[in-house]
């Protein structure tokens, strides 16, 4: 195990330094920075005073030098726009982000985990069409349009819910959450539900497939032969290995999820990073867009690796090679 | 030759279980609609919608036909006058344009890569597989999105945008089948018979892998056109000019508080429905295709 550890923790640092190069490498493709951050009147003189003063100047290979040494220590650059570390930008609103992600998987789980066990189980009643039915038009939703729908429908035509913001947010050790207050609560849950809808009808499709393929097996069918209850057939047999590959994509999806609350954000103004990265794109912050990247790349790599330890040790059949 | 292809065809029992599928029949049906649109789209449009001339900013924000009365605008104009429908045909094309392309070059990329990674083995097989290990570790939407960010909007970018994500799915999949083809004695016997290695690949065991990326594709195609829709409607995706479906709802998102619902869902209903058909579609053939489910 502690072998495996050290070799995945190697394998995480070569993929972030991989990461590093290509984000610094293309960012550095796309224009000149130095022409953003001079007043338009400057002379050429002014010009190449700004490049040195920034290290432009430098060759390629020595700014990435810099700029990964400067990682390091903590310091991604800092911000055109705000004058202010880009790293402090991002982490100031990493929290709403994570509320709202985390809510959203929460809500995908309680709905979606019962109807596919259900759908799994009953294949052949009503119920569980109507289930499938609506699990393929949540996949095929686009997840923007859901938001400007839920805005059009309850906050513009029917007035009852807030359509941007955070709302109330009480400090809770130190980070303020929406959650905590009925005002807060109100707000995150339109933003929550439009990135908990895609994700809900995946994780119904997956729990129905695998609680299906289990029920399928010789050891399903002794315990019903043996005259257990259908019902502790299945919560007492078939769930426990139908649920291991929905815990290891549920991880897997929260990296995608967080990727996608960039859009929610965006449609319900919600003060995250995500909508962060999108106001930079448009004002090309280079630094707070470098940042932004390279932190998501290293929370998703943590991620990955935090559920394949999970999974081995869930799943006894699996061994750590 | 070609009739006995044909009768083979209609008389397989693929088509017959087709045929007596209501939904996959109903999704072949939306895809076909929506090709049909994409290619006459011009040629039945009321309107130009690129065409400056013909736009007339006094015909702004009609409503649909049922509320306005104005039969030339059936579905209504956006803010610049611009006939919805119209847009929305012309927004089907490049939504259609995009995905189908897209998906075509991811297929072709990642099948060859594929098949050279599991037929070649050794350190060709690593290098591709670890760049895809490492892709499939992020959001394809968030690769997509940087991709963007980098070279700027257009058409152009977005497929290669969408092929440099798509590439991988195929790679690990003709890789899998490649590795278990490999051994298989018709393939000894291509290499007895002295054929480069080329033609075992792309004659001998091609044919032999193609069957689950049918079910990608099909799938890929209404992902594609989602994530398209999105980074337009982040305004990276296509250009102001050609607007596509999510370019469309970026309007109708910002004239949301003022009333003008209808310019947000009709684009966004027809993207629903589009990708509903190759969902509809992606999930008989995978049944069809499953040999565990037979």
């Amino acid at each position: 195990m502690l072998q495996y550890t050290l070799t995945r923790l190697g394998q995480m640092v070569i993929v972030l330094l991989v990461v590093s190069v290509i984000v610094f490498g293309v960012m550095n493709l796309t224009g000149d920075p130095v022409l953003l951050l001079v007043p338009p009147e400057a002379t050429d003189a002014e010009i190449a005073v700004a490049r040195e003063q920034l290290g432009l100047n430098l060759p390629l290979w020595e700014q990435y030098q810099i700029f990964i040494s400067n990682a390091i220590h903590g310091n991604m650059g800092v911000s055109y726009m705000f004058k202010r570390p880009a790293l402090d930008l991002i982490l100031e609103r990493m929290p709403a982000t994570l509320e709202m992600t985390i809510f959203a998987m929460i809500m995908a789980g309680v709905i979606a985990i019962p109807l596919g066990v259900y759908a799994g189980a009953y294949p052949d009643k009503m119920m569980s069409k109507v289930i499938m039915s609506a699990s393929l038009l949540g996949i095929s939703l686009p997840s923007f349009w859901l938001g400007i729908m839920l805005i059009l429908v309850f906050a513009v035509e029917l007035n009852i819910m807030p359509s941007s913001g955070r709302g109330e947010v009480t400090s809770f050790w130190g980070i303020n959450l929406s959650i905590l207050t009925v005002d807060g609560l109100q707000h995150i849950t339109m933003p929550a539900l439009t990135l908990a809808v895609g994700q809900m009808a995946m994780l119904i499709r997956l729990t129905r497939a695998g609680i299906m393929e289990v029920m399928r097996q010789d050891y399903i069918k002794f315990a019903k032969a043996k005259g257990m209850s259908a019902q502790r057939v299945l919560f007492g047999h078939a769930l426990k290995n139908a649920l291991i590959p929905v815990i290891t994509v549920f991880g897997l999806q929260f990296g995608q999820m967080i990727a996608f609350a960039t859009i929610t954000e965006t449609i319900f103004a919600w003060p995250g990073m995500g909508k962060l990265l999108i106001d930079s794109i448009y004002r090309v912050d280079r630094p707070v867009i470098v940042a932004y990247l390279m932190l998501v790349a290293m929370l998703f790599v943590v991620i990955n690796f935090l559920v394949d330890v999970i999974y081995t040790l869930i799943d006894p059949r699996i061994e750590v090679k | 030759m070609k009739q006995q292809l044909l009768q083979a065809f209609f008389g397989s029992e693929g088509y017959h279980n087709f045929r007596h599928n209501r939904l996959a029949m109903m999704g072949a049906a939306i895809l076909f609609l929506f090709l049909l649109t994409a290619f006459f789209g011009p040629l039945i449009t009321p309107q130009d919608p690129y065409n400056l001339k013909e736009l007339d900013l006094n015909n702004s924000f009609k409503p649909p036909v049922w509320e306005s009365g104005d039969s030339r605008f059936l579905l209504g104009t956006d803010q610049q006058g611009r006939d919805l429908l119209s847009g929305m045909v012309y927004g089907v094309r490049i939504s259609m344009l995009v995905g189908v392309l897209a998906t075509v070059y991811s297929l072709v990329i990642g099948t060859i890569l594929g098949l050279i990674a599991g037929y070649r083995g050794g350190w060709v097989d690593s290098v591709i597989m670890r760049i895809a290990d490492v892709q499939l570790s992020f959001p394809g939407m968030l690769i997509a999105l940087f991709i963007m960010v980098a070279f700027g909007r257009g058409i152009d970018k977005l497929i290669i945008a969408l092929t440099l994500v798509g590439w991988v799915t195929y790679a690990r999949t003709v890789r899998g089948s490649t590795l278990a083809e490999r051994n298989k004695e018709y393939v000894d016997a291509a290499r007895v018979c002295g054929f480069p290695s080329w033609v075992i690949m792309f004659r001998h065991i091609l044919p032999n892998v193609l069957t689950p990326l049918i079910v990608i594709g099909t799938i890929q195609v209404g992902n594609f056109i989602l994530t398209e829709a999105t980074l337009s409607f982040l305004g990276v995706g296509v250009p102001i000019s050609q607007p596509s479906l999510g370019l469309l709802l970026a309007n109708g998102y910002q004239v949301l508080f003022s009333g003008l619902w209808w310019v947000s869902i009709f684009p966004g209903i027809t993207l629903l429905l589009m990708v509903i058909g190759t969902n509809l579609l992606g999930d008989f053939l995978r049944d069809e295709l499953n040999p565990r489910l037979k």
